[in-house]
């Protein structure tokens, strides 16, 4: 198990790293929305910034963006949004959702499915 | 145990044209073996990080707290799996701890469904996960991880959980990557079959015979 810095974070670090901010529309990012990187760090970027650019050459999941920067899912999405907006990230968000009680569509299930029994 | 973090994504890389994040999550009380069966499937070692949930504070521990805003934070784990080109699973260690289920909705929003674990041991644990999953129409199934041999049947277990007869029960080893494989088939196979027969998943079976516990 890897085991984020989360626990011992500093508040005064999560402030720096978000400029204070604490609202973002978090409708925007899912927890499995896939990042991918649309350029290089440059110089001068927040670390953080630079982190994720780097770490998204290929697609990853705003969840594991979080655990391997060792911040809380919602700042990620802060600095997400950041990304997004400079069109220096773009986003693929989920498809197949479930919202309220109604289910998927069943042959996205049915793919689902039978991805698993192939694995 | 690692307590660095990295900014290299350790593992399988996804695909290029990886692009539909899909969501399972597995419940059930401390230990059951949550963790365990994450690892087993995972095509990448379990990762774990934190949400900060923030809502106003009707009493997440206490009814009679003042109304003002809460901060919760939530520690997870998850895994991954690659189904295909373009989808991706993540599969998700819910916290066993009772008052984050305040912020299950919120957390897990647009889950597909869930595996509730229990150990037949300490079924009461159980309940309370049951209770909000069908409390949300979240659907579900139920994986009995056998610790040793099995002393009752799954139907005595069913019965013991007061489960519905159309909702799945199978037996599983979580340290086992086929036996956790299957389940997650099983809750698929679940999914599918609501899905093919709304009338079914709208009318939520049982949930109103479970709200008066809520
Ligand atoms: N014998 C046996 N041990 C198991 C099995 N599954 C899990 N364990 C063990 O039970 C312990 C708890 O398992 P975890 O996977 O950490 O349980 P968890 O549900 O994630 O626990 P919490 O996150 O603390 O609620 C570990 O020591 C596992 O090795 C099983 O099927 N058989
Ligand atoms: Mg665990």
């Amino acid at each position: 198990m890897i085991r984020g810095a989360v626990d011992s974070e500093d508040p005064d670090r999560l402030y720096t790293v978000t400029g204070g901010r604490s609202r973002v529309d978090e409708s925007v990012f899912d927890m499995v929305t896939l990042i991918v990187s649309e350029s290089e760090p440059s110089p001068g970027m927040q670390s953080e910034h630079a982190k994720i650019l780097r770490m998204c050459h290929r697609p990853l999941a705003v969840v594991e963006i979080s655990s391997y920067l060792g911040l809380p899912v919602s700042v990620v999405k802060i600095l997400l949004c950041d990304l997004l907006d400079t069109g220096k990230i773009t986003a693929r968000h989920p498809q197949v959702v479930r919202s309220d009680r109604q289910l998927p569509e069943p042959e996205m299930l049915k793919k689902v499915l039978v991805a698993l029994q192939n694995l | 145990m690692h307590s660095r973090t990295s900014d290299r994504p350790e593992g399988a890389q996804l695909s290029e044209s990886a692009r539909d994040g899909l969501k399972i999550v597995i419940v059930g009380g401390f230990g059951v073996g949550k963790t365990t069966m994450v690892r087993s499937v995972s095509e990448i070692r379990p990762l774990s990080t934190e949400e900060t949930m923030t809502q106003a504070g009707v009493g997440i521990d206490d009814a009679s707290q003042v109304q003002d805003k809460t901060t919760t934070t939530v520690a997870f784990d998850f895994g991954r799996i690659s189904l295909d080109e373009q989808m991706v699973l993540y599969l998700f260690g819910a916290p066993g701890q009772e008052r984050f289920w305040f912020l299950w909705d919120r957390l897990f929003m647009g889950t597909l469904g869930a595996v509730v674990l229990v150990d037949t041991n300490r079924l009461s644990d159980s309940w309370y996960a049951i209770d909000r999953l069908e409390h949300h129409g979240t659907p579900f199934i139920v994986a009995r991880n056998n610790f040793g041999e099995p002393k009752h049947t799954l139907e005595e277990v069913r019965a013991a959980l007061d489960l519905p007869a159309d909702i799945p029960i199978v037996d599983c080893d979580a340290r086992e990557r086929d036996s956790s494989k299957a389940v997650l088939v099983a809750l698929a196979r679940h999914l599918y079959s609501l899905s093919t027969s709304p009338s079914t998943f709208s009318s939520a079976p049982s949930s109103a015979a479970q709200e008066s516990t809520a």
